[in-house]
Order: structure tokens, then sequence, then C-alpha cells
């Protein structure tokens, strides 16, 4: 590994404030539409016949619920991963200062 | 200890000093940093002064240091940082700084032109290196054909030298003398040879090798290459010992500037003092605060016993008629919101101050038009970042980050404040929290008893709070209702809660306002201008807009039907025009003569404050022309223009000025809907993808978003709000007591001087 360094300290730091931002409001996010917040109501893509052609009537729209959830869920799980790297350039960018001089 | 309430009171003092012991003594009221010297000779020009001289010799050493620090800047070495601060500099440390400075700028000019000429030989032999030259005999008719295809050629890559041949008898053989030149062209690379010669060939030029030159040539190449060498060792000693030379420099460079500084501030205050007849005696007329005599005598006492002087100084405190500069006593924290109150204006002195109020206020008028907590929490997070990081931060010395670091609480603050308020309005990030569990219920509309079946006739639901259970009765403990957020006549409910919000917050923050005209009036025993123009103020704000936020509070309060509610702002206008015959317009029974006698005291308030005033200081005047003509020779046209001035501004503005606060309403409106649609157009096309790549979609979209957020909502809005929060304190706030045509208290303070470079 000659160089796993590919961004300065800047971008770095960037990546790791929005990392951990995302992390935070994304999982929150998720939380709320697991337990089917009905402020979300607009966020989530039901169709007429979800409402119409349901059996039992709100566990279709829950169901869809709980599917953007996930997506949340997951896309902050991307967000640590990120966080994680930004965290690594941050200490390789800290070694190389320390080298040069 | 009122002393953040109004500036502190301040005294005029005399000091008298030995002129061996200026020095130490005003190099220890320098580090106290709270004495402000007066210019006792006022009239004399900069070099008619008596120590301009020394000034002059400090500034020339300011240069050199200079020169010095770019020398070692250039050379990468860094300086380091200066802890010796308490040196104190006396007056034949100057020459002695004097001679070593000079020195030093010598040493290290010869050192520079020498480095240049050996660097510039250097580059030469190594030139002579890399050059080839080309040796022959041409025609001297042809040169300057020949000269000029040359440059065509080579676009003037090459060097050319040519002399005639001055015949000798001998050689004169041929029939007809030619004249001939001899040429050499210098030229690079070897390719390029080979076109000369062509060239030559068909310039009928014969070419020589030069024997006898070869040999030379190479002896000639053996010759450069040593010298470089020998160049070569000798830049690099000349290098090093000018490194070492600067590093020794670099070592004392911070604590000479901060000498060198001092003695200049020193020599400039010396200046503005008198030097009395014998030579001997320094006076010196200083502003000084009261409370801090003591801590300037005891710091001149210590001056004068460190230069080794018998007397000690005398301080003399006079009584004096000019006005004294305004100084406010000011830590890390309440520094920021003073300076924004002076950037206006200083104040009076001894004028209620209004920083230790705008400390409250400012930040709650910029939530109030900022208004969403998630934006908040950003927003309190960043100023913390910056408050524990704020070394850091002003080393870049960058000014647009000085000024967010000088700033820091202001803006911690502000994120605190707007966390608040968007609770209350119920927003982050555009959504709503539901935590106590929302007072309207939809099922009520249909189940058991409710009037409609079936939604497929109109898109939109109108829940009646008529109909029994829709709603419950009980208002949402804190806040705005969630349900809000997903009605569609939300804008009408909040337009109207904001906008009245906003007029009463307006009247709120006059009335507190021309209540501090009062402390005022009460603190320089101006009773008079209480009765004349204090009260009929209030009477007149109070009459008709104090009267205007009864009726709001009082229709927020009062249940009834909304269709037959009448327009707060159409019985407003009535009122005004004592209209009362349209039908049932009233809120309650007693309005119409209620609302007759507010509107007839309001209107006998303006020849109150018109003409009470003038009219009282126009019979003084009568009574006492002897005495009054030496101190009031005014006209007393002016008085009554001014009072008239003053009346139109008041009256006028606090209309002009209640309708400016909407713009509260205005700016959180915005915010709300830039919000909203930063969420609808950005985040909401992610999450409504629920295909396989949707969370991926989702992260890079939430990157998107949060950097919208913070460059739009934050930076942009934030510092919209800011303006507008400021324009309405300094506007609408002030003007209605402040007079603020104060100076401002600069002492002679080394900490501050250290600070500003």
């Amino acid at each position: 590994m000659v160089s796993c360094l590919f961004c300065g300290p800047k971008l770095a730091a960037c990546g790791i404030v929005i990392s951990i931002w995302g992390v935070i409001m994304l999982a929150m996010l998720g939380i709320f539409f697991t337990t089917h917040s009905a402020v979300l109501i607009e966020d989530v893509p039901f169709k007429e016949e979800d409402m119409h052609n349901d059996q039992e009537p709100p566990h279709s729209i829950y169901k869809l619920y709980n599917q953007v959830g996930y997506n949340c869920f997951i896309a902050a799980g991307i967000y640590v991963l990120v966080a994680a790297l930004s965290f690594c350039q941050i200490k390789l960018n800290h070694r190389k200062e320390y080298m040069v001089r | 200890m009122d002393s953040f309430f109004r500036s502190e009171e301040m005294c005029l003092v005399q000091l008298f000093f030995q002129t061996e012991s200026a020095h130490n003594c005003i190099n220890e009221l320098g580090h106290l940093g709270l004495v402000q010297f007066k210019d006792l000779n006022p009239g004399t020009v900069a070099f008619q002064r008596r120590f301009v001289k020394e000034v002059k010799k400090c500034e020339e050493m300011e240069r050199i240091l200079r020169f010095l620090e770019n020398e070692v800047v250039k050379s990468n070495i860094p300086i380091p940082a200066d802890f010796t601060s308490e040196t104190i500099p006396v007056p034949r440390d100057v020459l002695d700084l004097e001679s070593r400075f000079d020195k030093l700028e010598q040493e290290l000019k010869e050192i520079n032109s020498n480095r240049d000429t050996l660097r510039q030989n250097f580059t030469q032999l190594m030139e002579i290196n890399h050059l080839l030259f080309v040796a022959g005999v041409i025609k001297h008719e042809r040169f300057p054909a020949f000269e000029k295809i040359l440059w065509r050629l080579f676009h003037g890559n090459f060097v050319l030298r040519h002399a005639e041949i001055k015949p000798h008898e001998e050689e004169n053989m041929a029939e007809d003398p030619v004249k001939k030149d001899v040429f050499v062209v210098f030229v690079q690379g070897d390719q390029i040879r080979g076109k000369i010669r062509k060239l030559c060939d068909g310039f009928h030029a014969s070419m020589y090798p030069c024997p006898n030159n070869a040999y030379a040539r190479k002896e000639m190449r053996t010759n450069a290459n040593t010298r470089i060498e020998d160049l070569r060792l000798v830049l690099k000693r000349t290098e090093e010992f000018r490194e070492t030379t600067l590093t020794a420099a670099a070592a004392n460079l911070q604590e000479w500037t901060s000498k060198v500084k001092k003695m200049k501030a020193i020599y400039y205050t010396l200046n503005l003092c008198n030097i009395d007849i014998t030579q001997k005696l320094i006076v010196a007329e200083i502003w000084c605060p009261v409370s801090d005599l003591n801590s300037v005598h005891t710091a001149l006492i210590h001056g004068s016993e460190q230069s080794g002087s018998s007397l000690s100084p005398v301080v003399n405190r006079i009584q004096t008629q000019q006005t004294p500069p305004t100084f406010n006593r000011v830590n890390s924290f309440t520094t920021g919101f003073q300076s924004i109150i002076d950037a206006y204006g200083v104040g009076n002195y001894q004028e209620i101050n209004p920083a230790p109020y705008t400390m409250v206020t400012f930040p709650f008028l910029f939530a109030v038009m900022f208004g969403d907590c998630g934006h908040g929490l950003v927003m309190t997070l960043l100023a913390l970042w910056l408050i524990l990081h704020q070394e850091h931060f002003r080393k870049l010395k960058n000014e647009l980050i000085d000024m967010l670091v000088d700033g820091r609480y202001i803006i911690f603050l502000m994120g605190l404040f707007s966390i608040y308020t968007g609770l209350i309005y119920n927003d982050c990030f555009s959504k709503s929290f539901n935590v106590f569990g929302s007072s309207w219920s939809v099922r009520p509309m249909f189940h058991p008893h409710g009037p409609n079946d079936t939604l497929h006739d109109s898109g939109h639901l109108h829940l009646d709070p008529l109909v029994s259970g829709v709603y419950s009765g009980n208002p949402y403990p804190f806040g705005v209702d969630p349900i809000w957020n997903i009605a569609s006549n939300k804008l009408s409910f909040l337009n109207s809660y904001k906008m009245k919000m906003s007029v009463i917050m307006g009247v709120a923050h006059m009335l507190f306002g021309v209540t501090l005209s009062l402390v005022n009036y009460i603190f320089f025993r101006n009773l008079k201008d209480v009765a004349l123009q204090f009260i009929p103020e209030v009477i007149f704000m109070l009459s008709l807009f104090g009267y205007l936020i009864f009726l709001i509070l009082y229709k927020w309060c009062v249940v009834m039907k909304s269709e037959s509610a009448p327009s707060i702002l159409l019985l407003f206008i009535n009122m005004m025009l004592f209209d009362y015959s349209s039908e049932g317009t009233v809120l309650y029974r007693t309005q119409k003569p209620v609302q007759i006698f507010l509107v007839v005291v309001a209107v006998l308030m303006v020849p109150w404050l018109l003409f009470a005033k003038p009219l009282l200081l126009y019979r003084k005047h009568k009574y006492h022309t002897l005495e009054f003509l030496s101190s009031h020779c005014r006209n007393m046209a002016d008085i009554f223009v001014y009072q008239g001035i003053h009346t139109i501004e008041y009256c006028l503005g606090c209309i002009s000025n209640t309708a400016s606060y909407l713009r509260l309403w205005a700016l959180s409106l915005a915010h709300a809907e830039l919000s909203e649609v930063l969420w609808k157009m950005v985040l909401q096309v992610a999450l409504r993808v629920t295909s396989g790549m949707g969370s991926v979609l989702l992260a890079v979209t939430f990157a998107a978003f949060a950097v919208l957020t913070v460059t739009i909502l934050l930076v942009m809005e934030g510092l919209s709000a800011f303006l507008h929060a400021l324009r309405l304190h300094w506007v609408e706030f002030q003007n209605k007591f402040y007079k603020g045509s104060g100076y401002k208290f600069t002492p002679l303070s080394f900490d501050r001087m250290r600070d500003m470079q």
C-alpha cells in the first residue's frame, strides 16, 4: 500500500463532519419511518392501488414505511463506512505532517 | 456596580513625573492598559514635536526588522515565539539596538549581493558548458544576408560575432581585394550545427574547425568545470553563513519587534505631553476610569522605583467641562455584543448602554426569523467548535475567519435560541415532531356520526372542530400542533399567527426602548424632560399600539365562529377614521367609547410633544434674558424646528417601525419555505425510491442535501436574519432612547498593539 492518502486534510475533515451528520440524521429518520410517523407520509411512495386493494387496511402502507426505513438504515451504514475512511485519511495526513518535519 | 449598564465614570488626571523615570512610568501604564493620554500640544504638526527624531529612529528600526523578517521567512527558517515580554526598553537600549540593526542590515545586504554575483557567475559557467560554436570566414557583402537568414532560422537562439579582416600587403595576391569578415556563431544543439553548415555552404562561407581552438576548447571546458566546482563550494559556504546569521537574528526577532514597537509608542506618547521649562519635569493629562485610579498610582510608583529616581510621580485629579470618552468594561463574552452596538454609534458619556439587553434580544430576534431546531442545532455545534478551537483559528490570519471567531459567542447564542424557537414553531428540517400527541383527530369526521361518508368527491378533507371529537379541546402543550405540518392551509394559519406575533414583539421592544429613555432622564436629573417628552411618547404609543396588542390578545383568547369574527385590521382602520357604521364589527360591548377616547388622547399628545418644551424654554428665555444670552444664545426658531422634527419622527416612526417589525414574519416564512423546498426537491426524491439501489442513492443525495443546507439555509439565511435583527436593533429600538455621539476610550495598551499586528 504505497499511498492510501487521496485527499487533503480539509476534504477529510468535511468528509467526517458530513458522515457523522449523515449517520445521526439517517438513523433517526430510519427510526421515525419504522415507527410509521404520520408527518412523513409524503415521503412514502404509495400509489392508489395500495390504498384500495388492501386486505388489511394500513398494512401495505406500513410495509412501504418499513421499506423506506430500512433504506435509511442502510444509507446510515454506508455513512459509517465513509466516516471510518475519512478518519483514516485524517490520521494519515497527521502522520505525513510529522514525518515531513 | 452598574458598570456595564452605562459607561464608566471617567476623570481627568494630571501626572507629573521626572524625565528620567518617564520611560519606565509610561511603560508601566502601557502594560496596565487603562489610561488614555490627551494631546497637550494640539497645534503642533508632526515634525515639530519634541521627540520626532526618536520616532523616526524607531520607524527606521522597524523597517530593518521587517526586512530581516522577510529574509528569514524566504529562507524557511522558523521564528521561535517570544516569551520574554516584560523587558523594559530604556533610552540607551535605543542606541544599542540601532547599531546592532544597522550592522545586521549591512551584513545581510553584503551577503545577499555576494551570493547574487556568485550565482550569476555560476549560471554563466554552466551556460558556457552547454554551448557549441562554429567558426568561419565569409565575404563581407554577404554577411548581412547571412545574419538575416540566421535570425529567421533560429529565431534569435544564437550569438553571432563578426569582425573585418584587415588585409595585409603580402596576402593581397588576388586580383581584387575582396573584403572578408571572420565570424563565430554560438548555438545550442548538434542538429543546428548541420543546418549552419548547409547555410554556410549556400553563402559560400568557408568553415574552419579551428584546430588550435579544438585543443583550447577542450582546455577551456576543463577549466570551466573546475571553476564550476569551486564556485559550487563557495556558494554552499555563503548559504551556510547566511543561514547561521539569519537563525541567530531570528531567535531575537520577536523580542526586538515588540521592544521597538513599545519604544515607538512611548515616544509617541511623550510627544503628547508637555515638558516644562527646567527640562526636568514632564506633565501629562490622562483620561482614566475613577475606579482604576489606585492601580494607575501604584503603576507609576513602580515605574519610578525601577528607574531609580528619588521622587515619586504626582497624580492630581482635576475638574473639567470637556466630555470624557466612553469606556465600557468588557470581557471576552460581552465584547462581541458591545462591538456590534459600537459599530453604529459609540454611546454618549454615561448614557445607558444597550449592550446587556442586546445579549438576549438580538439572538432572540434572530431566532424568530430563523426558527428551525435542526438548523439551530448545527449552528450551535459549529459555534461550539469555534469556541473550543479559537486559538487554532486565530493563527490562520484570514479576515473572514477572524470575524467569525470574534462573533463566536453571538453565533452560539443565536443557535441556542434558534433551537428554542424551532421547538415552538415545531420545525426541524421542515418536519414536525409529534411528542405529546396531536389535539386533532381525523377519524371522528367519518365515524361514528361524522358528516363525510366518502372522500371521492373532493381532494381535501375539511376538519371541522365543531364536530365532536375532531378537536380534543386541549391545545397542544408546547408549540404548534404537528398536524399543521401536513395541512394544506398551513400557511394561512401560520402567517396570521406570525404576523400578529411580530407586531406584539415589535411594540414590546419599542416600549422597552422608550422606558430606557426614562432611565436616562432620571440619571441625568432631567426631570423636566420626563414630563415633557417621556410621558406623551408613552401615552401615544400605548393608546394606539398598546390597544392594537390588546385587540390581538383578546381575539386570541375569546372563542368565536371564524366566519363572523371581525378582522383586526379593519377594526383598527375604522377606529382611526371614526367609522362605526358597519354591522357586527365589535369584539366587545364597550368598544366604541373606549376607542374614541383612545384616539382623542393620542391626538392630544401630538401638540403636547410639539409645543410644550419649546414654549417653556421661550418663557425662560424671556424672563432671564441676560443670563440666558450667554449660555443659550440659540435662535428660538431653531428650538421649535428641532422639536417639530423630533415629534414627527417619533409619531410617524411609531407606525412605520411597527410595520418594520413585520420582517420577523417575512423572514421566518422565507426560511420555512426554503427548508421545505430543499426537503421536497432533494431528499424526498431519494426517499421515494424503494428499489434496490435506493439506499445508495439516498446516501449520495443526503450529502447534497447537507451541503445545500449549510450554504443556503445556514450561511445565506443566517447572514440575512443577522442583518435584519441588527437593523431592528440599530434603528427601531435605539432611536427611541440612544444618542450615540460619544467617542471611544482608546487607552495606551501594549496588549492591544500586540493583538492588532
